[in-house]
């Protein structure tokens, strides 16, 4: 079997991120690097170099799972996963293709930056994913996952996710 | 590194493990128990976080320590004594507000911790450091909003977090006391010297405790202190005899 680095990322495209299946492990960004080489016995053996986004991330070891069955079903056989912290994972490494995924699925996109130190709310305003207005406020940093704030839009009343931008 | 170097930094990388799961652990007894909703899915959200942490840190225990044992048997088959957690972080919950200010307390003093190591640590622990700041952060601005709203809040809610200030004010002391292993690093330059984050830790928890208009409680009583050498208060028994049940009841049982 003949393969190239760019025939693994195609097939990476197509590995969902369990918590947010809309996006692709290649969107998230999660995926630092494919290499291929050669065993003694000239087998190919692929290494992907993948990277937790949040550190208690209890989706990474099923995203490990999912790329292995990914290149299993595809016929590779020799697969090392291996987990990187350093350089440490940033909603930055997120592609444009995957902020437009979530926005069309009713989660607003990470921003570019954002405001840390100041307490009580902060500077920048989140885009309603549903009705576009910019007038929403914060409910709670915390959502349904650890990447989530939960916002709420006080024109069309609805109660929304954020992707928070995470560098 | 020598073996005593390889074995201090062995202890300090459980030292910060054991501190990040025992307040996760603690954090978790709030699910299903929080005051609203969002407040309880936070609670757990942090909790997480911590528990991420303290699983890479415990791998990298695990390396250093070389007898073969795994993230698991680190958590899991260690007795109480062996813990070297802070006694800060062993606390029983209380109150909400109990646990917002155990909370902001770690936290600001955390975060200060994880500046230091990201840049002065063997290359592992920095790299978790670095992860570990950011969410952090996100866990000290919950927990300094919570200490303002409940200190600038009601006569009641005023009161009360005062009182818990008070009370865990007597276990700030052993933050900044160095124990054996970390001079032992901290003379080498392997690991920053701790005392030197006091005076930042001070002023960046009293100027939160003042906009959240609580009286600061004295610096120079007398501290408890003994978590980082193993001995624990009451509470930390209780806790693991919980969280390590099915370990040691049924070994080496998975999910």
């Amino acid at each position: 079997m003949v393969s190239k680095e760019t025939d693994i990322w195609a097939l990476l495209e197509n590995v969902p991120d369990p918590e947010v299946p809309v996006l692709s492990v290649v969107d998230l960004g999660v995926i630092r690097k494919v290499s291929i080489s050669s065993l003694a016995n000239a087998e190919m053996i692929v290494r992907i170099d993948i990277t937790p986004t949040y550190s208690g991330c209890p989706a990474m070891d099923m995203i490990s799972m999912n790329i292995r069955m990914a290149l299993l079903a595809a016929g590779y056989q020799h697969i090392d996963i291996v987990q990187q912290l350093s350089p440490a994972w940033t909603t930055d490494w997120m592609s444009e293709a995957g902020k437009q995924k979530l926005k069309a699925y009713g989660i607003a996109p990470p921003l570019a930056q954002h405001n840390n130190d100041a307490l009580f709310g902060s500077s920048e305003s989140i885009q309603c994913p549903q009705c576009n207005s910019y007038h929403t406020e914060l409910i709670s940093q915390f959502g349904s996952t650890s990447c989530k704030a939960l916002y709420r839009c006080l024109d069309c009343k609805e109660p929304f996710d954020y992707f928070k931008c995470h560098r | 590194m020598n073996i005593s170097t390889q074995q201090a930094l062995c202890d300090y990388v459980l030292h910060l493990a054991d501190t990040n799961l025992v307040l996760a652990q603690r954090i978790c007894e709030w699910c299903g128990h929080g005051p609203i909703l969002e407040q309880d899915i936070a609670l757990s959200n942090i909790g997480l976080d911590l528990l991420g942490q303290t699983r890479s840190l415990y791998q990298y225990a695990a390396e250093l320590d070389g007898t073969g044992k795994s993230e698991d048997d680190l958590a899991f088959l260690r007795g109480e004594r062996a813990f070297k957690n802070l006694l800060l972080a062993e606390q029983a919950n209380g109150d909400f507000g109990y646990t917002v200010i155990r909370q902001f307390l770690y936290e600001s003093y955390q975060i200060l911790l994880l500046e230091a190591l990201k840049d002065n640590a063997p290359a592992p622990l920095a790299a978790i450091a670095n992860k570990s700041l950011i969410e952090a952060q996100y866990h000290y601005k919950w927990s300094a909003e919570w200490v303002i709203r409940l200190g600038d809040g009601t006569e009641e809610s005023h009161t009360r977090i005062q009182q818990s200030l008070n009370d865990i004010w007597t276990f700030t002391g052993e933050l900044f006391s160095a124990s054996p292993y970390e001079s032992h690093l901290a003379s080498q330059e392997i690991i920053p010297n701790i005392h030197a984050l006091k005076q930042a830790w001070l002023s960046k928890v009293c100027a939160v405790l003042h906009e959240a208009t609580l009286s600061i409680p004295d610096e120079n009583i007398w501290m408890q202190e003994g978590g980082k050498t193993g001995v624990h208060s009451e509470q930390l028994g209780y806790m693991l005899a919980e969280m390590q049940y099915l370990q040691r009841q049924y070994p080496g049982q998975t999910w």
